[in-house]
Parts: C-alpha cells; structure tokens; sequence
C-alpha cells in the first residue's frame, strides 16, 4: 500500500469516509430486514429467528385493505401519468416550431419543483371546495399529477437520444403517422417508457404526504396505515411489512435502473 | 406531426396540471385571506390576519403583540434545512470524488448503490432511523458497548432529525456532485501538481471550482425538499420541534385552522420560488459570463 | 428534352428563420441518371434533399415527380426512398423484417415479400445475415442492408444522403463501384448528395455544384472541372491558380485577359460582361514547368516543394505572384528541381479560363 499516497488524485481518509458512507447508508435498512426475523415482541430485543411476524402482517386485515388501496391507486395513477407523460413527451420533443414548449415543459414538471406539503394542502382544499368526496378519486387525481414528472423524465430522454432519422426512415418507408408511432417510436423508447411507469408506480406506492392529508376512511394508503402503526409504537410486525417493502422498492429499483444503464450503454 | 396532435397532446398535461396544482394552489392564497370561520371553517374575504398571526398574537385587550413564536419555526426551518444541506454537501464531495477514481463498472456499481436506497419507501427509511435512534436501540448500544458510557437518548434531538433529513435526500446531492466531478479531467490535477500544488491547492484551487456547478445544483435539491419535510420532524423529532411543513399539517389536521394553514403554506410556497429563481438567475448570470 | 424528367425542382426557395438555406433554386433531373448534388457543408444540399424525401416544405417554389407536384404529399405517399446518411435501420427489426418494412406498408401480399426481401439480400450479397440485428452488423454491412430496403419498394427516385461519408477509405471506394453497379442494374434515377467532389466525380453522370443556397453549376464531372462556369465552383472543384487581371477584348465565348503575371492570354469565359477587371483559373497540373513547348511562357523562382509520391507540388513565385504547380512523377528518378531553381512556366491558354469576379 505504499504507492496508495503515490496517487496525486487519491486524498487520505476518503476511502474510510466512502466506506463509512455506505455502511450507514445501508445500516437502517439492514436493521429493519434483521429485526423483521426477530421472534421477540420487543423489536430491540433478539431472542431468536422467526418468520411469524410476516405471517401475521398477512393476516392482518387493516394492512392488507392498506396495501389494496395502495396498489389500486398506483396502478390507475401510473397508467394515466404514463399516457400523459407519452404524449406530452412526444409533442415537447417531435413537434418543430412549438409555441410554449418551455412553459409547457415546466407545467409538465411543476410538481417536482414545489413542496409536496403545499401541493398535498392544496388538493385538499379543492376536493373539500369542490364536493369531491370518494377517497379514491382524489388519491387517483392526486397522485397522477405528482407521478406524471417522474414517468415523463425517462420517456423524454428517450425520444431525446433518439435520432429523428429513424421515424423519418419509416416514413420514408411508406409508414402512415401511426404506423411509424406503433412500429418504430414505441418500440424504440420502450425501456424509456417500462422506466418511466415503473418510477411513477414506485412513487405512488411509496407516498405519505398527500395521501396522509387525503386520508379518510376506504383511502388509507400503505404508507399511511404504516405512519398510524408506528406511531403506536414499534412491532416485529411492522418491521416484517417494511422489510416486503424494501424488497419490492429494491427489485423496481434495480430493473429501471439496469434498463436505463443498458440504455445509456447503447446510445453510448 | 400534426396539427391537431401538437395541441391535443399537450391538453392532458395542462389540463391535469391546471386542475390539480395551479387552480388549487390560487385557491389556498385566496384561503389564506379568508376569514376564519367557526369549527375550523372559514369564508371567503379579504383578511390579512392569518398573515399578520406568523408576527403577532392578540393580547387580552385586542392589542397586537409581538409574537415570535412562528418566526422561529421558520427560522428553525430554515436552519434544518441549511445544516441538512451542509452536512451533504460535506459528505458528498469525498465520497463523489472517490467513486470517479474507481474503474468504469466500480463506478456504475457504486452510483448504484447509492441511488438504491431513496427507492425505498420515505416512511420506511424514517422508521429505521426511529429503530436505531430510540431508547434502547442500536445507537445507544453501541455507544454503551463502545465509549462505555450511557447516552440520555438520541430520539427527539436535532440530531436525529439531522440524520433522518440526510438520510432522506443525500442522493440529490451525490448525482450532481459526482456529475461534474467525474467530468474533470485527471491532467488537471496534475497539471496543478506539476505547477508545485499540493493536494490540498489542487483541492481547493482545482477541484472544488470545477465541482461548484454540481455542489450548487445539489445544494438546491437537498434544500428545497429539506424546507417542506414532514416526516423526520414528526417522527425523529417528535413532534415538539414543529417545522413549516409539520406546521402546516396540523393546521390542516388538529387545529383546524385552514386560512393560517394557507399562509405558511404560501409562504413556504414563495421561500421555495425564491431560491429556485436565485438558482436561476445565478445559472443564467454564468452562463452570459462564459458566451463571448 | 422528349423525355420526361424524374425530378424536377421549380423555384424552390427554403427560410429557416432569417437564414435562407435555399434561394429560388431550378433545375431537373432525368429519368435513370445517377445525379449529384456537391457542396459544402451549409450549402443547402441536405436541405433540397430532405424536400424532395418530404421531410420538409419548400417556403417557395414547386417539386415534381414525373410531371406530377409532390410538394402536397406527405412522405409516407411518395414513391421516393432514402438512404440515410446513418443508414438509420430500426434496431429493434431484423434485417429481413428492415427489407420488409417499406413493402408491409405498401400493403403487398406475404408471399410477394418474403420473394422481394430474399432478392434484394441476395442482390447486396446479405442473404446469409437476414436474420440478424443491424446493431451486429459492420458500417459497410449496414450500408447494404439500408440500400436494399430503400430499393425493395422499386421507388421511382433514390435519394442517397452523403451514405459513403460514415465508412472508412478502402470500404468507400469499393461502395462507389456498388453503388453505380446497383443504379445501372436497377435503373433508378439516383440523387446523391455528397460534399465529397471525389466521389462525385468519379459516380455521377451529372453534378450539380451547390453554394450559399443556390446551384452554381450543373454538367457532367469533366465539364464541372474543365469549365467551371464561375469562381465558386473552379475554387470548390479540385485545385486552381486565380490569377487577377483585366479583360481587354471580349468576344462572346472567348475572352482576352492582361494578367498580373504580365502576359495576354485569349480563351474560353465566363461570367464576363464587359471588359474589366476578371480573374484567369488555371489548375497546377495544367502548368508545365521547364517546357519550351508551351504557347505562354514566364520565368519563375520555385519557393517551395512538397513531395506526395505520386505527384509533387511546387510553388513558384512569378512577377510578384505565386502559382501552385504540380507534376506527375512519371520516372523513379526524374530529374529534381528544388527549392530556389529558376524554371520556366508555361501552359496551353485553351486549358486555362478566364472567370468574371
């Protein structure tokens, strides 16, 4: 190791830091993956490996209604900001000569800019103003337009990495608009497009704050029925749900993630 | 592309947007001087109390006093956020500048790695913190194994609300950061050792001007979401240390009072445009100095 | 012309903003010619290209396939293929489903494209590789693939955009001698476009040299290089010497030029008007040098020499002007002249032009 200090580029004490750096960045999930095995009720105390505590959070019925919510909200809100997010995708980079491209872009990312907290506020007032009762509607609205950013990002840089030759070789090659669009566009940004609806899905998945200020009865979302758990206080229960969150947020994470390299990589 | 397409394809974004984000947030500056009705109500007017509530209470007699109160809330805010920031920014360099050392598919494994956990789920990510930092968990016990000394509790400090606000929203930082890093070129750093600069002149006087693009972009992301967080005071700070965003949940929770609720939430609304437009003019500024 | 012309560009202007890529631009191609469009980068040639593909709309000015406007048609309607300067074959087809695609389009039965694909593999000698990727494909490989679907559709034009300009030096020659095969046996009216004059030269049965917008010149490769109708294009095409003078007699075709190198010279011009000031191309090969058999003849100072192997360039300085000469090495050991000789200059004035400003 004496040549390490040799390396003009490399600094003392960044590698430790780096190291150090990651362990804590996993430390928290490490511990709640560790404590969802723990056979005692007490989370803290360990008294033995057990998967009871999964077995239960199954069969715990508020939960389960939880994550039906959850992923009944998701999968309706991923579909429609995934449209949205295609369409406006295709105007803002294909059409030439567009007016208002860049208010329209902002629009478009407006929920990434301002705080969730005021976004969250301000639905709720609509809804209440407006009469909206049904909880799952105004989670659907809700949550759309805060997944719709995350779902255009990816399609966007797609179409953007993709050369214009492509669909006007198709039109070249007799292909009317939406041949070109279903046999050459969307299949060329299709890894953009998996990516973009699997983001918007995650995030849905994943809310508390809007969801947590639209809750009412028939809507608590997942993350929500998770806050109302914790605040009662920690149980091996709840570190076995989280743990299955994890896994899943991890799994989605990694494949969008693989798909966006691979894309890179090839346009690269 | 045709006409019609170019128009309709932009409909549903406006509309969703128009509908869900700017016809509701007009609605809460109008509700944010209404008049506050009884039960938590409120009816429509043109009353700038709720505004005048974040500086002043209504003594016993109908004279307004002095009230810091919520001064200091948004001040605490603001100081979360800053230190959050910092803090960071801080780690985020190192840690950033040592990933772009590492061989190509080191490179991509570690930012990997790190954007990983901000896919889980920001409730799961805050209740592990609450695990290790609360009273008898992991922390405590690895101080009182370790420094052989008992700690009076990590939970419900500034601390731990630190940790959790860093924990949330360090990625934001690293991708920026470690963008910019990795573009510099390693002659450069050479080049400063060559001209009799230490590592720490290359550092300074190298590395950190050509990271400052990144450092900046970064310092943005963390600050803004640091601003409106809800979670980590709630739960690592228990509640007693109230920031905007917690402030403005129970406005719109317990206390029932949506116009005051409104006020913050415009006035955090406006502190966030405030920096996003700085942002923006900082960029564009730089931008005219490098054009010839 | 009895024959009906291919293509034909009317008065076609193109605005892009405040710049004009194309200013009122006419010309026609004819049936089975393998034509040329050369140019620098910026003169408007992809631009007239990509109008006559249908990926852009004239500001001015009419485009007619066969004596038909096509200016109306979308680019999906007309019977016009396009090679691609990136071959831009759809990544996620095969090569065979890339052949197909146009034929699909056009609605032709199964049976009559899976015969049509099969040929034109067979005709860019790919047949072996139908079933594979393009990204697996080598650039010249590509190229085939990207000619045999433009052609499977027997378009009636071929537009070919600067398809030679991605492949490395050996590949390109050999995709010339391809390409002019593929246009004899299918006889479809080619358009290449090309900022190559090598290329074009060597391909074309006409050129049309493009500058700032305009088309400056259209003949066949020897014209464009023997009589440049005007400075742009007897600068674009190959090397010249432009040597300043005034005309002093002008009699239609033939002109006489006083030069700055002190003698008259009478040939061939154009572009001159009236007598006055005009400038005499003469190309460096077309100078001899130490020959007495020239009709003009100057003494002059070689002030440089670049030796290139097959040739070698010399700079001779003479009466305060400075020419480029070039001389075949015909013999292993010709004699040398070197830097500082005092030579004699001479040329045939029939190889020279005297070009108005």
């Amino acid at each position: 190791m004496s040549a390490a200090n040799s390396n003009i580029r490399d600094y003392p004490g960044f590698r430790l830091l780096t190291l150090v750096f990651f362990l804590w960045l996993y430390l928290p999930i490490a511990v709640v993956i560790y404590y969802s095995f723990n056979d005692n009720r007490l989370v803290s105390v360990w008294t033995g490996f057990s998967t009871k505590w999964y077995a239960s959070a199954l069969e715990n019925a508020a939960l389960m209604s939880a994550l039906r919510v959850s992923l009944t909200v998701a999968v309706i809100a991923t579909i429609f900001a995934t449209a949205i997010a295609l369409v406006s995708a295709l105007v803002l980079t294909r059409a030439q000569g567009l007016k208002f491209r860049r208010v329209s872009e902002t629009v478009v990312n407006l929920p990434l800019l301002l705080p969730e907290i005021v976004l969250a506020v301000a639905v709720l007032i609509l809804f209440s103003q407006i009469g909206l009762q049904n909880g799952m509607v105004r989670l659907v609205l809700a949550h759309t337009a805060f997944c719709t950013p995350f779902a255009f990002m990816p399609i966007r840089a797609r179409l953007q990495g993709m050369p214009m030759d492509f669909e006007e070789a198709a039109r070249d090659l007799y292909a009317a608009p939406l041949t070109v669009f279903r046999r050459v566009t969307l299949p060329m940004i299709m890894p953009g497009l998996f990516a973009g609806a699997m983001t918007a899905f995650v995030i849905s998945m994943d809310d508390f704050i809007t969801s947590n200020m639209l809750n009412s009865g028939g809507a608590t979302t997942l993350p929500v029925y998770i806050f109302s758990l914790i605040r009662q206080g920690t149980t091996p229960e709840l570190n076995a749900v989280s743990t299955l969150l994890i896994a899943a947020s991890l799994v989605l994470a990694t494949i969008v993630i693989v798909l966006n390299a691979r894309a890179m990589r090839r346009e690269g | 592309m045709s006409k019609a397409f170019r128009f309709w394809g932009l409909v549903p974004a406006w509309a969703l947007m128009l509908l869900t984000l700017i016809v509701p947030i007009l609605i809460v500056a109008a509700v944010s001087v209404a008049e506050r009705g009884a039960y938590g109500g409120f009816t429509w007017g043109f009353d700038l109390t709720s505004y005048r509530q974040i500086l002043f209470t209504e003594g016993w007699t109908d004279e307004l006093e002095f009230d810091p109160a919520y001064l200091i809330i948004i001040g605490r805010t603001l100081a979360y956020a800053a230190g959050a920031t910092l803090i960071s920014l801080l780690l985020a360099l190192p840690v950033s500048y040592f990933i772009s050392l590492q061989s190509a598919r080191m490179k991509l494994i570690l930012v990997y790695l790190v954007t990983l956990p901000f896919w889980v789920s920001m409730i799961v990510r805050v209740y592990a913190w609450l695990i290790i930092l609360g009273n008898d968990g992991l922390a405590e016990r690895a101080f009182r194994l370790f420094g052989g000394w008992d700690v009076p509790g990590f939970l419900f400090t500034p601390g731990a609300m630190l940790t959790g606000m860093v924990y949330s929203y360090i990625p934001l930082m690293i991708l920026p950061v470690y963008a910019s890093v990795e573009k510099l070129d390693p002659a450069l750093i050479e080049a400063s050792h060559d001209l009799y600069g230490s590592r720490w002149t290359a550092m300074r006087r190298v590395i950190l001007p050509l990271a400052s693009p990144g450092l900046m972009a970064g310092s943005i992301l963390v600050f803004v979401p640091c601003l409106g967080t809800v979670l980590e005071p709630m739960l690592l700070g228990g509640g007693k240390q109230l920031m905007m965003g917690t402030l403005i949940q129970n406005q719109f929770g317990g206390a029932r009072n949506w116009p005051f609720g409104s006020a913050i939430a415009m006035l955090l609304l406006a502190m966030v445009i405030g920096v996003l437009i700085l942002n923006a003019r900082r960029a564009l500024a730089r931008q005219t100095e490098v054009a010839p | 012309m009895s024959r009906q012309s291919a293509i034909e560009i009317a008065g076609v202007s193109k605005q892009f903003g405040d710049f004009t890529a194309l200013d009122h631009v006419d010309f026609k191609i004819q049936q089975n010619e393998f034509f040329t469009l050369l140019g620098p980068s910026g003169c408007g040639k992809t631009t007239l290209l990509r109008m006559i593909a249908g990926f852009e709309t004239p500001t001015q000015g009419d485009i007619l396939l066969n004596g038909k406007t096509i200016s109306d048609s979308p680019a999906h309607r007309r019977k016009i293929n396009t090679v691609f300067q990136n071959y831009a074959l759809f990544p996620h087809m095969t090569l065979a489903q890339n052949v197909a695609f146009g034929l699909e389009n056009l609605g032709w039965a199964k049976g009559d494209i899976k015969t049509r694909v099969d040929e034109m593999l067979e005709m860019v000698h790919m047949a072996q590789f139908a079933r594979r990727k393009p990204d697996q494909l080598s650039g010249g490989q590509k190229q085939r693939i990207a000619l045999a679907r433009a052609l499977a559709p027997k378009p009636e034009v071929l537009l070919l955009d600067e398809p030679l300009s991605a492949l490395d030096l050996k590949l390109r020659q050999s995709m010339r001698d391809e390409l002019r095969r593929l246009q004899r046996e299918t006889g479809i009216t080619f358009v290449f476009v090309t900022h190559d004059q090598e290329e074009a030269l060597d391909m074309s049965d006409r050129i049309a040299v493009m500058g700032h917008g305009r088309v400056q010149q259209i003949g066949a490769p020897d014209e464009i290089y023997e009589a440049p109708e005007n400075r742009f294009v007897a600068d674009f095409i190959g090397e010249t010497n432009f040597l300043d003078g005034e005309v002093t007699a002008l009699d239609g075709d033939t002109a006489t030029i006083h030069t700055a190198l002190g003698i008259d010279v009478t040939t061939t011009q154009s572009g001159v008007t009236a007598p006055g000031p005009a400038v005499l191309s003469i190309r460096p090969e077309k100078i001899g040098l130490e020959t007495q058999a020239e009709d003009e003849t100057r003494e002059g100072t070689v002030v440089s020499r670049n030796y290139m192997g097959g040739f070698t360039h010399y700079t001779v300085e003479a009466g305060g002007v400075s020419l480029r000469v070039s001389r075949r090495n015909a013999q292993a050991r010709a004699d040398r002249i070197e830097v500082g000789d005092t030579v004699t200059l001479g040329f045939q004035p029939a190889n020279a032009r005297i070009l108005g400003q």
